[in-house]
């Protein structure tokens, strides 16, 4: 079986500017894939190219299967997709955005009462079902916000900083789901800015002006770059200069 | 007039039934960089709102370089500097134009300004031309600290600055802080990142309207009541699913490649309750372990102060 996501130097030009510039990579079915890099380095431009949002300028990439560029169509309801910008509803209840959701992902009306009524008790929002996504705290409509975006079972989920601004218990919390979802043979491609929690991946890859500079177990990563933490290793690539300095200091 | 930069007197402000700030109370020493930290919605961006005097508060008081936040409005806006979270300039002009702009709306003109924004604005001159829209992410937040430094203020109010910007340039922006601190200048930033707390003389860990404690960021640490352990082991998820098991468990968080262990007894001693960890973990059939005491640090004591979050969920409800 082919990997849930294969890329093979997949690039996206934008004028003469090289956003992402021939990356090659895979993540396997079940596996929980970190996808760091600084500020611009391009990740966000490779994310829509997975998604299916913007073709790559040349390269190809499959995401569950389906070709990004040729197949977008079936990529999108193959893959679930969360963001911190983009979740929710804020004005519907938990349970409209269930039903809102469900429908669109093309769910039937027993599929999303028993995956809505599974959602809520797995995630203990009992009590809350009938409250406006509003008055909930950021943490919990990001956990809220991940379990919907699996409603669909889809094979692939790409997470976009789903952690920031979020307490630190929550944080933690949020990533026994993701656990869980990778347990359940779903595959995770996630961003973050909390290095800590790149640890938390079975592999990672960190990319610097459009190329992927590192990839590996985070143990691997470190091991490499002779490194006690990732923050170091990405450090160290983001700016080799401030480190050349350091060491000479 | 009180020397003091800031002060906060049980402030509090609703927003129909959610209490956005529940009497909220601290205050800053001059040229100290204090931190409010804590997660979305703790009520970071309200306070800021009421001391930069945009929001007026429902009960309480506070003082901005001595002047009133409701009496004295004119007088604190013509004083502070303040960054909002979101991205707050002209998009269509120039970096030299929004510069320049907010300059004058304060009566003042960038080379009067030069000497206080130099460290950053050496490093945004070659791009003076550009549209502000077309910066990257970390020019933007620089040309924004720019605008809210041009007229000399007393003090600084930085609303998240760091969110969403990647830890090396986070680091590099702290740096900065340090640079405007060391020139005498009162800082107030917000973070929910809680590795920056550190970088802070003193912090408010704020938590949904509520201030959990004030204090230098290594007496909080120091405060947190239990022994605490770093745990390491080959299969980490099995591991936590282990030490939670545990007769003794106060909590069991993952941090980074560890996990740290907190037991509910104070009395055996954290390395009698470590050589305890170890041999039950030497039963449990896991590999490559290595238990060690630590020092508690700024997250652990956040979350022994939040509580259960379960709690807050039916508060909400």
């Amino acid at each position: 079986m082919s990997a849930a996501i294969d890329v093979h130097e997949m690039t996206r030009r934008f004028g003469n500017f090289t956003a992402v510039d021939a990356i090659t990579f895979d993540v396997q079915r079940g596996e929980v894939f970190g996808f760091l890099g600084a500020n611009g380095a391009g990740k966000t431009t490779a994310i829509k190219m997975l998604i299916g949002l913007l073709a790559p300028t040349s390269g190809r990439a499959s995401v569950a299967g389906f070709d990004v560029a040729t197949n977008a169509e079936s990529v999108r309801r193959h893959i679930g997709y969360m963001s911190q910008r983009f979740s929710l509803y804020e004005d519907l209840t938990v349970r409209e955005n269930i039903t809102l959701y469900g429908g669109i992902y093309g769910l039937t009306d027993d599929e999303i009462r028993e995956r809505g009524k599974a959602l809520i008790g797995g995630l203990h929002l009992e009590r809350a079902a009938g409250a406006r996504v509003a008055s909930l705290p950021l943490g919990w409509k990001q956990k809220l916000a991940f379990s919907v975006a699996l409603l669909h079972r889809p094979a692939v989920v790409f997470l976009d900083e789903p952690t920031g601004g979020v307490d630190p218990i929550t944080r933690r919390q949020f990533w026994e789901i993701i656990y869980d979802a990778a347990e359940g043979g779903t595959t995770i491609l996630v961003t973050t800015h909390y290095l800590d929690e790149a640890e938390y991946c079975d592999r990672i890859s960190i990319m610097v002006d459009g190329r992927i500079a590192a990839m590996g177990t985070p143990s691997e990563v470190k091991g490499r770059f002779g490194a006690a933490s990732l923050d170091d290793v990405f450090t160290e690539l983001v700016r080799p200069q401030a480190v050349a300095v350091a060491q000479h200091a | 007039m009180s020397a003091q930069p800031l002060v906060v007197d049980a402030v509090t402000k609703r927003f129909d039934a959610t209490v956005a700030l529940d009497q909220v109370s601290f205050d800053m020493r001059p040229a100290e960089l204090f931190g409010l930290v804590g997660p979305d919605g703790a009520g970071k961006t309200t306070l800021f709102r009421i001391l930069t005097t945009l929001l007026v508060p429902d009960s309480g008081s506070a003082t901005v370089l001595g002047l009133d936040v409701v009496k004295d409005l004119w007088a604190i806006r013509a004083r502070v500097g303040y960054m909002p979270g979101r991205f707050s300039l002209y998009p269509d002009l120039s970096v030299e134009e929004n510069l320049r702009f907010f300059a004058s709306v304060f009566g003042t003109s960038i080379d009067e300004g030069r000497e206080m924004i130099e460290p950053i604005y050496n490093q945004l001159e070659p791009f003076k031309d550009r549209r502000a829209g077309a910066l990257s992410g970390g020019m933007k937040q620089k040309l924004a600290l720019c605008c809210a430094l041009v007229h000399r203020p007393d003090i600084l109010f930085l609303d998240e600055p760091t969110t969403g910007v990647d830890a090396v340039s986070r680091r590099e922006f702290w740096d900065l802080l340090d640079t405007f601190k060391a020139s005498g200048l009162s800082i107030l930033v917000s973070t929910a990142y809680m590795d920056e707390a550190t970088r802070c003389d003193r912090v408010a860990l704020m938590q949904q309207g509520h201030v959990l404690a004030v204090d230098r960021p290594s007496v909080i640490a120091a405060r947190y009541p239990h022994p605490l352990l770093a745990v390491h082991a080959t299969e980490r998820h099995a591991l936590l699913r282990i030490l939670r098991s545990y007769p003794h468990v106060a909590s069991v968080y993952p941090f980074g490649d560890k996990l740290h262990y907190s037991d509910s007894r104070t009395d055996p001693g954290v390395d009698a309750i470590a050589a305890e960890v170890r041999s039950f973990l030497a039963t449990q059939n896991v590999s490559g372990v290595r238990v060690e005491p630590i020092a508690p640090n700024i997250e652990d004591a956040f979350m022994e102060l939040m509580g259960a979050p379960e709690k807050l969920i039916q508060a909400a409800a």
